[in-house]
């Protein structure tokens, strides 16, 4: 298997004040093309910052990272605007779409970045949006959409411009159960039809279950790093 | 991110808040409004201005000829025969700058009329003297060419001839005697009033200079020319190059000196316009600062617009966007509503500089440069005032934006 991420003790470290709040202590992971991972934690593990750092959001005080072999840490801004925009697709807790702006509005919104024409922008927002199950919503303003269907929209907006990983930083934090269900049935189907790497951030075991492995951090380092070749899986039953 | 989308993104935020959006407006609407309005005013009452010292002669020059040196006596100006009739028609004819040229001849003379007589001023002019002059008749006609080449036995007369010599009767068509050589009275001017130096200007009897040189004073040069430059802008350059025509004319080497004499009232002219553009400049400046409040106001908003929607820039951010992408969201978003401001300004400043045209009755002149100019400068207000809000915006950390509630 090719390697996606391979970050080399990688520190981060807050300043409040005086005091230097270590966030990350030396973090050492490789992850490949095609994993499911979902990294787990209480909350001030740094399971968070990690997350940032992964999608090019934020800058390690010390180590490396390097995505699909190229070192990121040392690009510029803009560099990482584009590596957000194009290999890399965010999924929020609090789905983070733009209000009183269509769906499909809200799934062109990274193609605008990157010099797509309108009516291509238009084909594969209406081809991801559909295939996310909401072919029949594209109209809809997040606010005519339920918490499901919001995060649907969400998650084709991560995936509108193909990148290789997508990061979900508690995905199904603001949804019932069954509609979380259904989302991790969604993440699984993606990763396993559309070989699109998937690294999510959870606090519940329950849909931990749903990745392949599980990692768990704890004052900044990682204390467990277990596969689940049996994860389960919605679609597969 | 192309120039269009970020157009229809800047437009649909602002249809968001359309009451806010206009009220935000409204200070560069009636910021250029005034702008606009008050130059107006100010260059109607310049052009009005203008006009009135035009009529008083200020692009009127006026030449003599030299002063005559006999045995050490000067005998001061207009003295000598060196002007000629013909030097008043090359100036006419060659110079440019130059609109309109009479000969004058000037003399008192006792007019006679039936039974009543009068002591005025006759004048011996061309037929241009009466643009030169600005002056209407009331009655009849003016002279005319024809007038000079016959040397006519026509009479043009001021309201205070007519006055005194006919009364209330009608003074066109009766027949006036200088030095007992019968004129025929062809029209009547219109009164013209007093100079500043109390002469009455209607007290005069115009006939042709050609009539006035052969059968009145009996000499072939002219005692005077006045010229009417092409607008008072010319005026210096009209009489640099009467001086180098007359020169050349009269062969005079370039040792010597001008046997001629040209004289402007320049000075009155630019003192008034001086007056006047202070006051268009005092008026301008007024409404300025009103287009500065106008883009403070706009500041402000866009303040409040990028901390309202610091979540909207980290998304934006998270799936791509670069910093020069926010900034040029936000400047496009100022930029649209100066401007639009400044359109809707533009209207009503036209708009209430003709209310004021027709309401006071206040001469106002729009000058299509400060329209291009007011619209020019809300765009820039919009630009210097959006940038720094625009700027906040791209430095936003994506992070904390988009963890701000």
């Amino acid at each position: 298997m090719n390697e996606l991420i391979r970050v080399e003790e990688v520190h981060k470290t807050y300043r409040m004040g005086d005091v230097e709040v270590p966030a990350l202590r030396g973090i050492n992971l490789t992850i490949a093309h095609g994993e499911f991972v979902a990294v787990m934690g209480s909350s001030g593990s740094g399971k968070s910052t990690f997350m940032n750092i992964l999608g090019c959001l934020d800058r390690p005080s010390a180590g490396r990272y390097f995505l699909e072999g190229q070192e990121v840490g040392s690009l510029s801004a803009d560099e990482w605007a584009y590596i957000r925009n194009k290999r890399i697709g965010f999924v929020f807790q609090g789905f983070n779409l733009l209000s009183r702006t269509s769906a499909l509005e809200n799934v062109e919104l990274p193609m605008m970045y990157n010099g797509f024409a309108s009516q291509e922008r238009h084909r594969r927002a209406i081809e991801v949006l559909t295939l996310v199950g909401l072919g029949n919503r594209l109209d809809h303003t997040p606010n005519q959409l339920s918490g499901g269907q919001q995060q649907r929209v969400a998650i084709a907006r991560a995936l509108v411009n193909r990148p290789p990983l997508v990061l979900a930083d508690e995905p199904t934090g603001n949804l019932d159960s069954v509609t979380s269900n259904e989302i991790m049935g969604l993440f699984q189907q993606l990763n396993r039809d559309q070989r699109i790497s998937v690294i999510l951030v959870t606090h519940e075991s329950d849909i931990a279950a749903h990745a392949r492995r599980q990692i768990v951090f704890r004052d900044g380092v990682v204390v467990s790093d277990q596969r689940n070749e049996q994860a389960l899986s919605r679609v597969e039953q | 991110m192309q120039g269009l989308m970020t157009l229809r993104i800047a437009l649909r935020a602002l249809a968001r808040n359309k009451l806010r959006a206009f009220l935000t407006m409204l200070g560069i609407i009636i910021g250029v409004g005034a702008v606009i309005a008050m130059v107006a005013i100010g260059e109607g009452a310049k052009s009005t201005i203008r006009a009135q010292i035009a009529a008083l002669g200020t692009n009127v020059l006026i030449v003599l000829p030299g002063s005559n040196v006999q045995g050490g006596v000067r005998a001061g100006f207009g003295n000598v025969n060196t002007l000629l009739d013909a030097d008043g028609k090359a100036m006419a004819r060659e110079l440019p700058s130059v609109a309109f040229v009479s000969p004058v001849l000037r003399r008192q003379e006792q007019v006679v009329a039936a039974n009543l007589n009068w002591g005025t001023l006759a004048q011996g002019v061309a037929p241009e003297f009466q643009q030169i002059r600005d002056w209407e008749v009331a009655q009849g006609r003016f002279l005319h060419e024809g007038d000079m080449e016959s040397a006519a036995k026509v009479a043009v007369i001021g309201q205070t001839v007519a006055r005194q010599l006919f009364g209330s009767d009608d003074a066109l068509d009766a027949v006036i005697r200088i030095r007992n050589i019968p004129f025929r009275v062809i029209g009547v001017l219109v009164p013209k009033g007093q100079t500043g130096q109390g002469t009455d200007q209607d007290d005069t009897v115009m006939i042709p200079y050609t009539t006035m040189q052969k059968r009145l004073m009996r000499i072939t040069w002219v005692q005077s020319i006045v010229v009417k430059a092409v607008n008072a802008e010319r005026v210096d350059e009209a009489q640099e190059q009467i001086t180098l025509l007359l020169r050349q004319r009269h062969r005079i080497g370039p040792e010597r000196e001008d046997d001629f004499n040209v004289r402007n009232l320049s000075d009155i002219a630019e003192a008034a316009t001086t007056t006047a553009r202070v006051m268009a400049v005092l008026l301008g400046s007024v409404a300025s600062i009103s287009l500065l409040v106008g883009g403070i106001g706009i500041m402000n908003i866009m303040l409040v617009s990028v901390t309202e929607r610091t979540r909207e820039i980290g998304i934006r951010m998270a799936v791509g966007a670069r910093s020069r992408d926010i900034m040029l969201q936000f400047l496009v978003e100022a930029v649209v509503m100066a401007a639009t401001g400044g359109l809707i300004g533009i209207l009503l400043g036209i708009g209430s500089s003709e209310l004021i045209k027709q309401w006071a009755q206040w001469p106002t002149l729009i000058n299509p440069a400060i329209i291009a100019i007011a619209f020019l400068f809300s765009g820039a207000v919009g630009v210097f005032f959006g940038f720094y809000p625009a700027k906040k915006a791209a430095n936003l950390d994506p992070i904390e934006a988009l963890r701000y509630e």
